[in-house]
């Protein structure tokens, strides 16, 4: 019997998603038994290996083949099948995202086990009851599945738990999979990836956002200061995308990226319900707005009523004060 | 070309929810249901202008639901689809949505099955994927650009950090997001003859759900906001370290 649970790694570190899914994956297998087995492509540099092992990876399994390492949803769909056959997998974890959306409906099929995508807590398990949590209606609710399908899928909601540090070292051993003649079919030509220094939206810890309240393009430098003071992630709210002030892999919200980070600074931002769809799940959220019945208020942890042109360099001296007495 | 676009009905998100049947099933009661945005801007608009461009095709649009989502199906065939098949059903999960939508369309010729990357109110982004996977079909996730020439499917699409561009061969099943297109807004003519294009009731295909929702419960808000003065930055940062200690 096993906990299985698909890994990545992403310029030279486990992927923290991946950390979290394995934390994850050993909370389930302390509560139903059996082992905690992660998956990684076996190009991925072997001394990242005891990360894993202390999230909480009892074994660790590596795949050699070409189609994996170029991110072939098809083929970890076949090898998560094969380690999830080989290891008697009860649950197959993953994360939430874009390797978790690509290759977990797939396995589910595979397996033709119930998945729950988006999970936001750990499951309850008890008396043959296994229930997930996700959230539901642009944060409004969340909804208590059940799954009743021996073999379970499930993704985890990147941000959701803390990763876990209390695991044993884990080295890692080949798995064989059958892979002749799978493949998605699908075949990359070109990646345009954007060259930045900061952590990925979807996986940023801190955002500083900022709205139309900015007035123009050329003001983001404020924003801009305050989000390197902090080592955070600029994100900006969909008309700022739509008018091109900002790119749009930055528009957060149900149409944009949904995010929940630590952090949220809303700047600017009068905080429609489509916005807070896809940041009502950050764990604290600051706003600052010059119109002191701005809706976002309600939907805040710590308000700032005023002029941002004003607060946001007073903010940002504030935050490098902190920063340097804590060196 | 033949293109089968797959739409859901969704709440509104600025609609108020709520529970019943201890807290058991979600109300429909006074609840305005739209197309997913996803589903109608991006799948839909897509599917019509590859048509447009080629100048013939079919565009046809595949909904799991009771008859009271007529409506919406009604709407999307305003925009401009050709017609309509209804699977006379519950949705139950995700799962039980791919099965209908592969069994429909296995054997019939579509060059394409296009889905939205998510539906709005549960976010799961996973029918794309185990249609795919049911009618080993290349799949294409999240889909920001789409082409067709010939048999050869062009597109682009998240990865990390970026883009790629991607390509397949027809027939293929992609799951479509903003950057795709622009959303239209349904005229008269095409309200009027909405009326009158076919729309078809299926029964249940295949029949297995994997997941139920035992119950719902609404979120709490959050605690009242604490007002910080504008004066007192150095207070908001130490608040941030010391009380919710995120920095
Ligand atoms: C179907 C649908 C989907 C949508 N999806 C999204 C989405 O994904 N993401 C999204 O963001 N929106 C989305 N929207 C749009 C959303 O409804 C709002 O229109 C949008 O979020 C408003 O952006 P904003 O807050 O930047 O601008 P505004 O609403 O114009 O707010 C600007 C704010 O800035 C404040 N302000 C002005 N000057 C200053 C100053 N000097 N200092 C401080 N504050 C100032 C104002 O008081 C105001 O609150 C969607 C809408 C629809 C209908």
């Amino acid at each position: 019997m096993s906990v299985i649970v698909y890994t990545e790694a992403t310029k030279g570190k486990i992927r923290k998603n991946s950390l979290e899914a394995v934390t994850y994956a050993a909370a389930i297998a302390a509560k139903v038994g059996g082992e905690v087995v992660a998956v990684i492509d076996a190009a991925v540099d072997a001394t990242l290996h005891a990360d894993l092992g202390k999230a909480g990876a009892q074994k660790l399994l590596t795949v050699n083949h070409a189609s994996l390492s170029a991110g072939d949803a098809r083929a970890w769909a076949a090898v998560m099948e094969q380690v999830a056959q080989a290891h008697g997998a009860k649950v197959v974890v993953f994360s939430h995202d874009l390797g978790g959306k690509d290759i977990a409906p797939r396995v589910a099929v595979r397996l033709k086990a119930g998945i729950v995508a988006g999970a936001v807590d750990f499951p309850t398990i008890e008396g043959g009851k296994f229930e997930v949590r996700k959230t539901a209606f642009s944060g409004k609710a969340t909804a208590v599945y059940s799954i009743n399908s021996d073999v379970k899928v499930i993704t985890l909601l990147p941000n959701s738990i803390p990763v876990g540090s209390s695991g044993a070292a884990v080295s890692g051993s080949a798995f064989d999979a059958k892979l002749d003649g799978v493949s998605s079919g699908v075949t990359i030509k070109e990646r345009k990836t954007r060259q930045s220094t900061t952590v990925p939206l979807p996986e940023a810890e801190l955002v500083v956002s900022a709205g139309r309240g900015l007035k123009a393009p050329e003001n983001w430098g404020i924003v801009e200061d305050l989000a390197t003071a902090l080592g955070a992630t600029t994100a900006c709210s969909r008309p700022v995308a739509d008018m091109h002030w900002r790119p749009h892999h930055e528009h957060v919200g149900q149409t944009g990226v949904a995010i929940r980070p630590n952090l949220y600074i809303a700047i600017g931002i009068s905080g429609a319900i489509q916005h807070l769809a896809g940041v009502n799940g950050s764990k604290t959220i600051v706003v600052i707005n010059n119109d002191k019945e701005a809706p976002f208020f309600k939907a805040a942890d710590y308000g700032v009523v005023g002029d941002a042109f004003e607060i946001l360099p007073k903010l940002t001296e504030s935050v490098k004060k902190f920063k340097a007495s804590q060196n | 070309m033949k293109i089968l676009v797959c739409i859901s009905s969704v709440p509104d998100t600025t609609t108020k929810i709520a529970f019943v049947s201890e807290n058991r099933e979600f109300s429909k009661q006074g609840v305005q249901f739209i197309i997913n945005p996803y589903d109608e801007w991006y799948a839909l608009v897509r599917a019509l202008e590859l048509k447009e461009a080629k100048g013939s095709g079919q565009v046809t649009l595949f909904h799991v639901g009771l008859a009271e989502n007529e409506a919406i199906i009604r709407k999307g065939l305003a925009i401009g689809a050709d017609d309509a098949v209804r699977v006379d059903a519950d949705p139950g999960d995700a799962y039980f949505v791919a099965q209908q939508i592969a069994a429909y369309a296995a054997g019939k010729g579509y060059d394409l099955i296009l889905v939205g990357k998510e539906t709005i109110d549960y976010n799961s982004s996973m029918v794309g994927g185990m249609v795919a996977e049911l009618m080993n079909l290349p799949y294409v996730s999240m889909a920001s650009k789409l082409d067709v020439a010939g048999a050869e499917i062009t597109a682009e699409c998240d990865i990390d950090g970026g883009t790629a561009v991607v390509t397949c061969a027809a027939p293929a099943v992609i799951s479509c997001q903003k950057g795709m297109a622009e959303a239209r807004i349904p005229n008269m003519r095409g309200i009027m003859a909405a009326r009158t294009k076919p729309l078809e009731t299926v029964q249940v295909l295949d029949n297995s759900t994997l997941t139920k929702v035992e119950n719902y419960r609404l979120n709490e808000g959050r605690q009242a906001v604490k007002m910080i003065d504008a004066g007192s930055m150095d207070e908001l940062v130490r608040l941030l370290h010391e009380e919710a200690k995120v920095i």
